[in-house]
This record gives structure tokens, C-alpha cells and sequence, in this order.
């Protein structure tokens, strides 16, 4: 008989690894990709392409200098985060910016605390967070769908003046000036559906952020007390990106499903302050990374309810 | 309330449920461990040279929590010395060479009648003597059971036929094969016990076994104590103890506690077999029905073995050439079974089958960085969160380990099934208790 490999129980494992599930996520943002490039235009894949180089980049050379295995780079997460990062940027913004976020984004939000699995806030988010505060006019100097007839220089949706003349069907399938990745409401939803059906994400996090959204601005909007445009709310900015792509991040997300809710309700709240009394149109940026700060404390207090514990 | 997880793991079950019980030919020289069952190990009460039959006893209980062990083959002990346990590595064995003729130390029958006429206290000592210990794997002796301390009323008898491991179907030919038998064994225990409630729990992917049972119970005399048979949602671990009693009564085992805590006593089709046999054969526990299967089917097989009998002498029984490309063979089922490093031990009382495994079942063993994935937390069937245990271990952060619960981990290995990063969850929960109690 040959030699036989003693390995410790169990024997058989699932085929679900850390590598397909982060790059299911890839895939599932396709649609809304495609849809940015359809909107508009070739500027929106120039974007995604740089934004993506250079966290794929940025990740290998930190897992040289940190002599990780260099293979990791095509982990999946650092292209997940250069497409989230895409997603959150003006379709036509200059070429530079994509680059430095996808370094702050990956330098910064990720491999500073120690590489995948250990960093705190999002590194997307991070990313936007920083060009967000730095060019601030870059970042918000949007562009209208190629169809429209004045290109460039219109406001979002969610700008206080402009939210008049927008059909919900316009919301639904984009056509508005945006982020190239958040605009098309039908596209994220495609994407999600495939996330929930293979059960990579649940509806926790994003049902509980989305509902505390449209319950606030229902309640608190602009229009007077219950009177408020919930659903313009959902589906105006970025929140149907942030709620199923961004605040169900893993890593920077709590562990229960009982703390999941915690947190969904929690960048709930912050999302529709911000939105409704904040200096800034959108909201769920910040919400998400504030969330993320907390997540250590959620995770301390949502801890699951055990076999045989007896409450005295 | 907690919420009791599964998970499904393909169940590789179609390889052996469709194959009837083989008998094995006894071994010519059988390894009888003294440290068969959960507890302490048994004393030998024979020496060098002695000539024993089948079934005789060599070696008795030791203490409450312990079993007594009989001889699985007729002939010589030729010595008592340390021999390789598939288990925990080495223990002190018996070691018995045949003389080829099998010769049976006990009756084989008796009349119903003086059946009938056994007390409670008769039929505990015949289920003492018999050495029977818990056939589903942990091998806890029996008699703990069937004896509990008289403020602790046992309400519920739950018969576990749920089988859940993968690969195995022995516990699942022997219901389809020994329906009668073993309901005889249920209404033994349920009268020594005094219960009126019992329950038999068969998961769904043995149909033909349930209804093999629930026909012989349909027969039953109408005065007779019927066993409500319970056909469940294949998921794993079902087949444990608690799990087991959350799905079926939906109660809970109290943390630390034994099922007796509340009630219940669990016992496994196999052990109710054996009691079986033990009161209507006065057949001592010698020999038990175990799988063969893994990535060979050909050599796949249900089959009744001698309990001793080496791994070697099994697979040759069974026809596995040795120039094959074997990788692995594990004594238990796929999720909990022990590794070997060769096929030298033996079988004992706990063992449940045998899988020989090809490089097909070769695993990713580079760990990757927990991810936060939550997969193990909602696999987990005890509620715990095994990601926060293992990762506080591997840290050597032991007391943060320690407020996460470890001792309620059951070890059934679903964290590290699904850990897509393939981290050893269930070894660091272990190394936490370990580390806690030194």
C-alpha cells in the first residue's frame, strides 16, 4: 500500500471558496457596468479600467513589500474593490483621479491594517471618501446620458433643485445623471438577485438599510410629515449600490444576522440625516463608513443565541 | 430558544444502501483494545495462553463509566501489549489468535417466555454484562443510560436511526434488515426505562428502511407500546444527540448537561440491536455492521465484522488491491472520522465504517484569511460562533476564546465544511479546549 495521507476531520469540504465568492461579486456588478457604458458612453469603461489597474497594482505591491504570495493579487478583492470604486465616481471625471483612488483605496482602506480580512472601513468607500474631500468639484461634476442634449455640468437627482422632473421609470432604468455605477436601479437589481440566489449575500443588511431609508424620508421628507417621496429616495442615489454591494462587505460588516440589522438600520439612519439635513445630496457613503467603525461593538452585542443556554 | 443550524453535504449514500449485510470471515488474529468505549478501560481477566471462545469475557468493567469485553474469535490470547488504536494512537489490547473453529461461548436462544419473565434489574445486568456501549461512535456505555439517578424521571426514549454522516448506511440496512428485531429491542428498553412516549427518528433518505419499521410497528399487538415513527429532512448533524432532540420534542439540552437532564434518553438503532441480541441470544457485543465505501465502489459493502478484526484484513475481505492509488482511509464517516496512517488498527465498538479515499478526495489545505463570511456561524448547530473561537486560537488568545463557549462545540465539523477559506475551525475549537482546561 502507498502512503497515506493522515489530515485532521472533516474529510470532504464544500466547493464554495473565498476566490469564487469575491469574484461571483465581480460578476454580479457587471450588468451595472455594462449599463454606465450604455449611459455614458466609452468614458465610463475608461474609468472602471484605470480605477481597477490600479488597485490590482497597488495590491501587489504591497504583497511584495509584505512578502505575501503575489498570486493573492488575483484574490478577486482587489478588482472587486477598483469596480466598486469605478461605480462610485462621475463617468467623466479626469483620468488621474480613478488612479489615486485605487491607490488610497487599496494603500489606505486595506492593506495599511493588514490586507484582506482585516481592514475596518471599506476600502471603496475609503477610496471615494478621500477624492471626495480633496477634489470636491471633480467629484461632483456629473454628466447627463448621451441622449440628452446638453452633455455635461447637470445636477443628480438628489441635488435639492432639481428632483422635480424625474419619472420613477427614469430612476428605474436609468436615465439621470449619476455615478456611473449607482444610475441604473434595474441593472444593481439583476446583480443582487444573483448575489441572494446563490446565498452569498442575504437581505439582512440591505432590506434593513433601504427600509430605514424610505420610512425616514416618508416620514421626515420635505413634502411635510408622512408626506415624503420614499420611493424617489431608494432608488435617486446611491443607495441600491451602497445597500447590496458595499454595506454587505464581509469584512467590514457584523457577523449575526441579529447584528446585520443593527448595522442596515443603523446606515439607515445616517444615510437619510445626512440626505435630509446635511450639507451634501447623498448619504450613504459616509453611512456605510461610520458602520463600519462600528462594527466591533455591533458584533459585541448581537452575539447568537446558543443551544441549551437558559436564561435565569 | 435557539435556532438550531444544518448544513447538506452530498450524501454519497447510493454507493452502499442498496447492499444487504455481508457476513465477514472471522480474522485468524483479532486486536481486542482495552479502551473501546468512552470512559475507563476495561481489566483483563485472562492471561497469557488462556484458551477463550467466542464471546467469552476477557476483560471487565472498570468503574461505573466503563464496559466489559469479550472475545470476537475462538482460541488463544497469545499477549497483552500496546497495540495501535485508530483513534487515540496506541492503547493496550488483547491479542487473540484464532483456532479457526469459532467455538460460541454463550446460549444463541431462548424461550419467550423466560424473556417475558425478566425483571428490570435482570435485563440491566444482561445488558451490562454484554459490554454494549453506544454503536453510533462515541461508544458511551449503555448502562449509564438505562440507570439514572432516581430523582431524574426519564419521560421521552428517542430510537436515532437519522444516520446523518455521510457515506454510511449501516445503521440504515440493519433497520431495513432487523426491523423486527430491533422494535423488539425498543419495547425491552422503553419497559426498563418505564416510558410510554418513544420516538424512532429515520431521516428521509432511508424511505425504504422507515417503511420496513413502520410496518412492523403497524403490527404490533394493540396492547403493545407503539413507536411513533418519525421520517426527518435529511440535513447534518441531525444524528446528534441534542440536534436530535431539538428536531423531534423541540427541546433543549441544557449547556453542559446530558439529555437525562430533561427526560430523554437517545439511543442509537445499532446499540438498540445489540441489546437485542444480548436478551434474546444472550449474545455478548462482538461483532457490529459497518460501511465500506469511499472513491472505490467496487469494493463498497455493508458488512458484519468481528470487533478486532484489523482495517488490513477488512479490505482484503473486500477485494481492495493494494497497488491502487489509495489517499486516504478514515475509520468513521467523512464529517467527525479519524485519519489513518496505516491499516494496522483494528475495528472496535465505535467504529461505523471505513472509507478508502482516491486523490479525488485530495483538499485545498492552504488556509486563506478569515474573510468574516459568517458561513460557519449560520452552519453551526449549536449556535456558536466558531469563526470567533478559532481565530482567538490561533492567536494563542485563549480566554477570548473561552467567552465565546468552546465546550458546547459538538466537534461535527460543519464550520470547517464550509469555511471557504478553508481554515481548520473545528482542530483550533479543540486546541481552545484543550489550552482552557490545562
Amino acid at each position: 500500500m502507498n502512503k497515506l495521507t493522515v489530515s485532521q476531520s472533516p474529510h470532504i469540504k464544500s466547493n464554495q471558496t473565498t476566490k469564487n465568492i469575491m469574484w461571483a461579486v465581480v460578476w454580479s456588478l457587471v450588468p451595472a457596468g455594462i449599463a454606465g457604458i450604455y449611459i455614458f458612453g466609452i468614458s465610463s469603461l475608461n474609468v472602471m479600467i484605470l480605477s481597477v489597474l490600479s488597485c490590482v497594482f497597488t495590491e501587489a505591491l504591497f504583497l511584495k513589500f509584505r512578502n505575501r504570495n503575489p498570486k493573492t493579487v488575483l484574490d478577486g478583492s482587489a478588482i472587486l474593490t477598483g469596480l466598486l470604486l469605478a461605480y462610485n465616481l462621475p463617468p467623466q471625471i479626469p483620468f488621474w483621479i480613478p488612479v489615486v483612488g485605487g491607490v488610497v483605496s487599496i494603500a489606505l482602506g486595506k492593506q495599511i491594517f493588514g490586507g484582506l480580512g482585516q481592514n475596518i472601513f471599506n476600502p471603496a468607500l475609503v477610496g471615494r471618501a478621500f477624492l471626495q474631500i480633496s477634489w470636491p468639484v471633480y467629484m461632483t461634476t456629473w454628466k447627463n446620458p448621451r441622449w440628452w442634449p446638453d452633455a455635461v455640468s447637470s445636477a443628480t437627482p438628489l441635488a435639492k433643485e432639481t428632483s422635480a422632473h424625474f419619472s420613477y421609470m427614469d430612476l428605474f432604468l436609468g436615465n439621470r445623471a449619476g455615478s456611473l455605477g449607482e444610475v441604473c436601479v434595474i441593472a444593481l437589481i439583476i446583480g443582487a438577485l444573483f448575489l441572494l440566489i446563490t446565498k452569498i449575500i442575504s437581505l439582512h443588511i440591505p432590506l434593513s438599510f433601504i427600509g430605514t431609508v424610505g420610512v425616514i424620508t416618508w416620514v421626515f421628507g420635505k413634502d411635510g410629515f408622512f408626506k415624503g417621496d420614499f420611493i424617489f429616495n431608494i432608488m435617486a442615489g446611491g443607495l441600491i449600490l451602497g445597500a447590496f454591494f458595499m454595506a454587505t462587505d464581509y469584512v467590514t460588516s457584523p457577523l449575526t444576522k441579529k447584528g446585520k440589522i443593527v448595522f442596515g438600520i443603523g446606515c439607515g439612519i445616517l444615510t437619510a440625516i445626512i440626505r435630509l439635513r446635511g450639507s451634501y445630496p447623498e448619504g450613504v457613503c459616509y453611512a456605510i463608513l461610520f458602520m463600519n467603525a462600528a462594527v466591533p461593538i455591533i458584533d459585541r452585542f448581537t452575539k447568537t443565541q446558543k443551544y441549551g443556554f437558559i436564561k435565569k | 430558544m435557539a435556532s438550531v443550524n444544518f448544513i447538506h453535504p452530498p450524501d454519497y449514500k447510493d454507493i452502499t444502501k442498496n447492499k444487504k449485510i455481508e457476513t465477514a470471515l472471522p480474522p485468524k488474529k483479532a486486536i481486542l483494545l482495552l479502551s473501546q468505549h468512552t470512559g475507563a478501560p476495561s481489566e483483563p481477566v485472562v492471561s497469557v495462553g488462556d484458551s477463550v471462545k467466542t464471546g467469552s469475557l476477557i476483560a471487565q468493567a472498570k468503574g461505573f463509566i466503563s464496559s466489559n469485553l469479550h472475545s470476537s474469535i475462538s482460541g488463544k490470547v497469545v499477549t497483552i501489549e500496546d497495540s495501535p488504536h485508530p483513534i487515540i494512537g496506541l492503547s493496550r489490547a488483547i491479542i487473540i489468535e484464532s483456532d479457526g473453529l469459532d467455538t460460541k461461548a454463550y446460549l444463541n436462544s431462548v424461550s419467550a417466555k423466560d424473556i417475558s419473565a425478566l425483571s428490570k434489574e435482570e435485563i440491566m445486568t444482561l445488558i451490562k454484562e454484554a459490554g454494549i456501549v453506544g454503536l453510533g461512535g462515541a461508544a458511551f456505555p449503555t448502562l449509564v443510560k438505562l440507570n439514572p439517578p432516581p430523582a431524574k424521571k426519564i419521560i421521552s426514549l428517542i430510537i436515532n436511526g437519522a444516520e446523518c454522516e455521510p457515506f454510511l448506511t449501516c445503521d440504515h440496512r440493519l433497520m431495513l434488515e432487523k426491523s423486527k428485531e430491533i422494535i423488539l429491542g425498543v419495547q425491552l428498553v422503553a419497559n426498563v426505562l418505564g416510558v410510554k412516549n418513544i420516538i424512532i427518528g429515520i431521516e428521509e433518505n432511508k424511505l425504504d428502511a422507515i417503511e420496513s419499521i413502520k410496518s412492523v410497528v403497524f403490527r404490533m399487538k394493540a396492547d403493545d407500546l407503539k413507536p411513533k415513527v418519525v421520517s426527518l429532512k435529511t440535513k447534518y448533524p441531525q444524528g446528534g444527540e441534542k440536534q436530535l432532540i431539538k428536531t423531534l420534542l423541540n427541546k433543549e439540552v441544557p449547556s453542559g448537561g446530558l439529555p437525562l437532564d430533561i427526560g430523554i434518553v437517545v439511543i442509537n438503532v445499532q446499540t438498540i440491536f445489540a441489546i437485542y441480541e444480548a436478551i434474546y441470544l444472550r449474545k455478548p457485543l462482538y461483532e457490529r455492521v459497518i460501511t465500506i465505501s469511499g472513491g472505490f465502489p467496487n469494493i463498497a459493502k455493508n458488512i458484519l465484522v468481528r470487533i478486532g478484526t484489523p482495517i488490513k484484513d477488512i479490505l482484503d475481505y473486500c477485494g481492495l488491491n493494494p497497488k491502487l492509488d489509495i489517499y486516504k482511509i478514515v475509520m468513521g464517516g467523512p464529517m467527525t472520522g479519524v485519519a489513518q496512517s496505516n491499516s494496522k488498527a483494528p475495528i472496535i465498538k465505535g467504529t461505523s465504517g471505513i472509507l478508502v479515499l482516491d486523490k479525488k478526495f485530495k483538499l485545498e489545505e492552504k488556509e486563506l484569511e478569515c474573510i468574516r463570511c459568517s458561513r460557519c456561524i449560520e452552519a453551526c448547530p449549536v449556535g456558536l460562533m466558531p469563526c470567533m473561537i478559532g481565530l482567538s486560537s490561533k492567536k494563542a488568545k485563549f480566554d477570548i476564546a473561552s467567552s465565546y463557549d468552546p465546550f458546547d462545540c459538538i466537534e461535527c465539523g460543519s464550520c470547517s465544511f464550509v469555511c471557504p477559506s478553508n481554515i481548520p475551525l473545528v482542530q483550533l475549537i479543540k486546541l481552545a479546549k484543550v489550552k482552557i482546561k490545562a
